[in-house]
């Protein structure tokens, strides 16, 4: 096998410059003659721009310039547009208030942006920003979905009544409704599934600048995917063409869905370098990330299963409301609806199923797409539910499992929920699963457990996910503003080294090596001679970035695509030479030949007569072995698996310790085991950190009370245990050329419903069978006291 | 602003500027000297991305201003390497895939020695993660971090 083949688990060509300190961040760039802006913003919710007073500010030393929402309005520059248009009950649109990046009249979140100060270095324009004087007329805050909904309630946006965004569904209630009236058993369960913050650990950061001699802006962004900046920005915000426009998204310091949006300091920015022909540089702090970088989740639901006397699943019913913050986000109305309702069947066979989810404005800050998003809240509504069922009618909860699992020979299955799965062996894995955590050992563990007066919980979440994102056509007739293709260019050098683009974004997911490793395989050169660029809107023909478990799926296929192109004019000219039919052609690890001779050529000697084409069919066949292609997916994606954590609590302190979690996962084919790994640990701590630790609270003012990471409870080293991680690939994705699924959200899809179903086995024998996320040692003592009073 | 002259070495080179009094440490590094290796990720000394070496003990450079280490001998992720030969923590790092993003991995690896450091007798998982309790990573759940720094560990006190 060669180095680098798919499947072996070579290092990272990327971590050389991380690990000696030559990454280069956006931070890290600078341009001739930089200013520095900081952003002034909104302290409160909600509240009436009275007066900003530039004044003073504008007399501070070193201030080059100072922009407010008026000088935003009267430029007459749109706002920031939302990707996603979701129709609601009746065909009735959502609402789709304006979102300017510099609010002129009032403001609807903590961190709303007033104004930009720009000055010759960052401590200047932080000092003169606290000259600014503003006059904010404090409005009611509206913070929870139940005050929103409230009669009466203050209104987020004037023309948006009852601050309802959209009110939407999908199934027949009434059909649903017939099965619960006569089901043998039903399980009700209301949940909160948790606002998280991203923090990614590299702060959003921007810089931009123009050159008046060309009339071209040139902008460097913390982002997962140029080209949609490129789009949202030049297209619908400042009217700049996309020739005369370049986004830059250099090395990426993570981004988990929070760096995926158009931001409004991107946009101001721009407008702004323009007015002081100057560059700008703008780095977020911690508070600005807290404050301004998209969030995570906020649901309440209210979910129902009804079941047959058997345990089969009959229907479920489920009612959402879904936090959508001060504005829409880019992709935010997406989320709560085709990303979290369509999972709803889960890997069931529930023939019915019915979901209501209302959309809701508050003056919190905009919420979207979050590692995992809606698929983790579906996975954590469907796993809490099962195993709630499970205690009810006393099923055991593998049993019940396995009772409503679709069979692997059942596939392509299609759900009630839109979805045909393509692929998946959902028993194997939970078989896998439970041998790997020693399920069978749980009981004596629980025993030992319980000698320390401790209690002991198991719990499972058995998920799937839709990735791969997506179909343009079923993403367009969804909603999406976009197509949700991807594109490459495969360059064959005249000496047979390679360059390809890739319209992918890599933010931590090792793409210069994966990918490396795919055209080292399909056209058989070696690694090292493999050079991966993404990430820049000038030398990058197109793409849609990173999201969605989507880069290998969608931008690895878009480079299949693209090498058997190169191979199929490599045949024709190796035709040429070789004095064979083209059809007589075959290409195998780096070899043209004859088929059935002993003539044959290397790829090297084909692009190297591409490139001189002296001995050439020149008219029939242009010269160059370069390649583009456009890919778009056939179908989603759906890794699936088998997630398993066990947890001891302290009873005393309502403390809990995750003891082990084991997950076995089906993500297709794998092209790199010890990156396929990486993306799960990391993913499993996001979700760990969900279920035990995570969450973003804003009082009743709307002020957001944890605002740095001294408030908010991200996971440490010793915080969470080592993990058991393993991968099936016996079920490979059927639809695209490499048969991979995507790895990068399953961690986080699995883990809050398995550690909370661990946590809630635990507290079940103290008759407790509900409790929300995060399960906190405050929780969780406080529900043994209720219990035990 | 008041400004004044701070001396120190770093990496093994003397360097000199004057700087505005009120300048951190990490700024320092970063704007004046152009090390864009040490990495700002917060503001309350919680991730440890910008952690280097004074006097050889990793510091927060976010929270000690330049002024603080005049005449200190500081080493950041740059001057962790001899030439092309990687450090054993960056090449524990590698090997056991501890990094994803590189955004938290220098300041990661600068604890990190320290962590050794401190426990050259004997360095357990438990302990590991107890001491990286002041540097944050956001992608890789600290799994490979562990494996990296008891595989470092062994090599380093070889």
């Amino acid at each position: 096998m060669p180095d680098g083949a798919i499947g072996t688990p070579i290092r990272r060509r990327e971590d050389q410059r991380f690990l000696t300190g030559t990454g280069q961040y956006v931070d890290d760039f600078n341009r001739p003659d930089q200013t520095y802006a900081w952003m002034v913003r909104s302290s409160v919710a909600h509240a009436v721009i009275k007066s900003v007073d530039t004044s003073k500010a504008e007399a501070a030393p070193g201030v080059v310039k100072i922009l407010t929402g008026a000088d935003w309005a009267a430029d007459g520059v749109g706002g920031l547009p939302c990707g996603w248009q979701v129709i609601g009950k009746n065909d009735v649109a959502m609402h789709e208030p304006p979102h300017p990046a510099l609010v002129a009249d009032k403001v609807r979140h903590v961190g709303d942006n007033l104004a930009i100060v720009i000055a010759e270095t960052k401590a200047q324009a932080r000092d003169a920003a606290e000259l600014i004087e503003i006059d904010l007329e404090e409005l009611p805050a509206v913070v929870s979905m139940a005050d929103a909904a409230a009669d009466g309630a203050a209104l987020v946006h004037e023309d948006v009544p009852n601050n309802l965004c959209y009110d939407w569904e999908i199934g027949v209630k009434e059909d649903v409704d017939a099965v619960f009236d006569k089901a043998d058993h039903v399980t009700v369960l209301d949940l909160v599934n948790n606002r998280l913050v991203a923090n990614p650990i590299e702060p959003r950061a921007a810089l931009a600048e123009y050159d008046p001699a060309g009339d071209h802006y040139t902008l460097y962004t913390t982002s997962q995917n140029p080209h949609v900046i490129r789009l949202l920005m030049g297209a619908f915000v400042l009217s700049i063409p996309e020739h005369k426009l370049r986004i830059v998204a250099p090395d990426v310091g993570g981004g988990f869905g929070a760096k995926i949006y158009h931001y409004a300091e991107e946009a101001i920015l721009t407008w702004a370098s323009k007015k002081v022909r100057r560059p700008i540089k703008w780095t977020a702090d911690r508070s600005d990330s807290f404050m301004t970088d998209a969030q995570g989740r906020d649901h309440v639901t209210t979910g129902e299963l009804a079941l047959d006397k058997d345990g089969h699943f009959l229907a479920l019913r489920v009612q959402t409301n879904a936090n959508m913050g001060g504005y829409l986000s880019t992709f935010a109305p997406a989320i709560p609806t085709y990303l979290y309702a369509t999972l709803l069947a889960g890997l069931y066979k529930t023939p019915m199923i019915y979901c209501n989810v209302k959309a809701y404005f508050t003056n919190t800050v905009p919420v979207d797409a979050y590692r995992g998003a809606g698929r983790p809240e579906a996975c954590y509504l469907l796993e809490r539910l099962v195993e709630q069922a499970a205690r009810e009618t006393g099923i055991d909860k593998i049993d019940i499992r396995r009772r409503n699992f679709i069979s692997a020979a059942e596939m392509p299955y299609q759900t009630p929920v839109a979805l045909e799965y393509d692929s998946g062996d959902f028993i194997r894995n939970l078989e896998d699963g439970l041998k790997s955590a020693d399920y069978d050992g749980f009981a004596a563990r629980r025993a030992e457990s319980e000698k320390n007066g401790k209690l002991r919980g198991i719990g499972l979440a058995t998920y799937i996910e839709a990735c791969g994102i997506a179909p343009s056509a079923v993403a367009g007739a969804l909603g999406a503003r976009a197509g949700l293709y991807e594109s490459a260019e495969v360059r064959v050098h005249p000496t047979g080294s390679v360059t390809v683009f890739t319209g992918s974004h890599q933010h931590g997911q090792g793409h210069e090596t994966t990918f490396a490793q795919l055209v080292a395989d399909g056209l058989g050169v070696a690694v090292e001679n493999v050079e991966v660029v993404h990430g820049d809107t000038d030398r990058i023909q197109f793409g849609m970035g990173t999201y969605g478990s989507r880069s290998l799926a969608v931008g690895g296929s878009a480079i299949v695509k693209a090498m058997d192109k190169v191979v199929e004019k490599g045949k024709k000219i190796a035709a040429h030479l070789l004095e064979a039919s083209v059809d007589d052609i075959e290409f195998d690890a780096g070899t043209f030949r004859v088929s059935g001779t002993d003539k044959e050529l290397g790829i090297g000697d084909i692009a190297l007569t591409a490139y001189v084409p002296h001995n050439y069919p020149i008219e029939e066949l242009e010269p160059g072995l370069d390649e583009t292609a456009f890919y778009d997916p056939k179908n989603f994606t759906y890794p699936n698996g088998c997630h398993i954590a066990e947890v001891e609590i302290d009873p005393t302190t309502g403390e809990v310790t995750l003891c082990s979690f084991n997950a076995v996962d089906d993500f297709g084919r794998i092209v790199n085991p010890m990156i396929v790994e990486g993306q799960v640990h990391g993913g499993l701590v996001q979700g760990i950190g969900q279920a035990l630790m995570e969450r973003c609270v804003y009082d009743d003012q709307g002020q957001l009370v944890t605002g740095s990471f001294n408030d908010y409870c991200l996971p440490r080293a010793d915080d969470v245990p080592s993990f058991t991680v393993g991968t099936n690939e016996g079920a490979p994705c059927t639809h695209n050329p490499l048969g991979v699924k995507g790895c990068g959200e399953a961690g986080t899809i699995g883990a809050g419903a398995a550690v909370t179903n661990a946590v809630l086995d635990a507290l079940g024998t103290q008759g407790i069978h509900n409790i929300d996320m995060p399960a906190t040692p405050h929780r969780v003592w406080q529900a043994l006291q209720q219990s035990n009073g | 602003m008041a400004t004044s002259t701070v001396s120190m070495t770093v990496n093994g080179k003397q360097v000199s500027a004057d700087v505005e009094n009120r300048t951190l440490l990490v700024q320092y590094l970063r704007e004046n000297l152009g090390l864009t290796g040490t990495h700002v990720g917060c503001d309350t000394t919680q991730c440890g991305a910008c952690t280097v070496h004074i006097g050889g003990l990793p510091i927060k450079s976010c929270t000690i201003l330049a002024h603080q280490v005049e005449g200190a001998d500081v080493t950041t992720i740059e001057g962790l390497a001899d030439g092309d030969k990687l450090h054993p923590m960056q090449e524990a790092f590698r090997e056991n895939h501890a990094l994803q993003c590189g955004f938290c991995t220098p300041g990661m690896v600068m604890s990190a020695i320290g962590i050794v450091e401190r426990n050259k007798d004997r360095l357990d998982e438990k302990t590991v993660r107890h001491e990286l309790e002041g540097n944050f990573c956001r992608c890789t759940g600290y799994h490979n971090i562990v494996k990296a720094i008891l595989a470092a560990h062994k090599e380093m006190t070889a």
